[in-house]
């Protein structure tokens, strides 16, 4: 803290507020790719729609 | 434009993109661990500014990132309207929620920059209200997408409203000129070159490239969960309907 010097605070609460926004932004992304991911596979195995048997890869 | 031709086709761009993410990742995060450790603990602090300059190599490159992702939705807006390129509309759509964040990042850094060397947290000046027009207009974009459920009729409005919005990023860019403001000028990207040290330049840099990296891999992520969404809704669609037949012959 003191190597930041007196206004250490401010940047580290401006590094924090990065790491939490686009942290979240990766764990939103990842899950929505990840959900869709699975609702096709799921869907896929069924059958559903199949024309060419080609799958998403 | 022959290779974004070839893009038009979603099975190979989920095949091409499969094999790109990898080396985004990794060459982004080699980036910004370089550049982390360059802005802390190479660069020396601002003659005026003392420590809190190392605020600037989060919120440069976060706000230069949220005014190229409006741009490439700019293009992406012109790609559904004029070209009716089938990846246009995906790419505009997975563009909005990264850019709304990075141009959030940009205002809560500027503002904790902003306390201990302006004595305030905000001012209605030019430039700070145009970066928040520019938030408050991504914010727009990503609900009038949740308004309409077919992504075609979607994508045709929003891309009239982000080109509407497009006004807004010359604003932002040359406020600094046009008016009085508290923010400084244009210090990199300039006529007569960046007036700021090489010391703190070179982190800067690669600390832009890096965050530019991560942006480029996480658009490439959601425009897969996004084309993925479609397949699902169109494979969903068909299901019913032939639920719906069996349903009906079985009846007769």
């Amino acid at each position: 803290m003191s190597a930041l010097g007196p206004h250490a605070g401010y940047i580290l609460a401006a590094y924090a507020s990065v790491v939490m926004i686009l942290g979240g932004l990766i764990l939103m992304i990842w899950r929505d790719h990840r959900a869709q991911r699975q609702a096709l596979d799921a869907l896929e195995q069924r059958g559903a729609g199949r024309r060419s048997g080609k799958a998403l890869s | 434009m022959a290779s974004l031709i070839e893009l038009a086709n979603p099975t190979r761009f989920m095949h091409l993109s499969s094999r790109l993410l990898p080396w985004l990742v990794g060459a982004a995060a080699l980036l910004l661990a370089v550049g982390l450790y360059l802005a802390f603990f190479v660069a020396p602090a601002d003659y005026q500014q003392g420590e809190t300059i190392r605020i600037m190599f989060v919120h440069v490159p976060a706000a230069w990132l949220a005014l190229m992702f409006y741009s490439m939705m700019a293009i992406s807006a012109l790609g559904t309207l004029v070209w009716r390129h089938p990846l246009a509309d995906v790419a505009q759509k997975a563009a909005a929620p990264i850019g709304a964040c990075f141009a959030l990042v940009c205002l809560i850094t500027g503002a904790l920059w902003g306390k201990p060397m302006w004595g305030t947290y905000w001012v209605w000046d030019a430039r700070l209200t145009s970066v928040l027009v520019l938030f408050l207009i991504y914010l727009g974009i990503m609900a009038l997408w949740r308004t309409l459920d077919d992504p075609s009729r979607a994508g045709r409005a929003v891309a009239i409203l982000t080109l509407v919005g497009f006004v807004n990023v010359p604003i932002i860019k040359f406020s600094v000129d046009w008016w009085n403001t508290l923010h400084q000028p244009a210090s990199v990207f300039r006529a007569g070159g960046p007036t700021i040290h090489p010391a703190m330049l070179w982190p800067l840099l690669i600390l832009a490239v890096g965050f530019t990296l991560l942006a480029l891999a996480l658009h490439l992520v959601a425009m897969r969960a996004e084309i993925m969404r479609r397949r699902v809704r169109t494979l969903t669609i068909f299901e019913a309907e032939r639920l719906d037949r069996l349903t009906a012959e079985a009846a007769i």
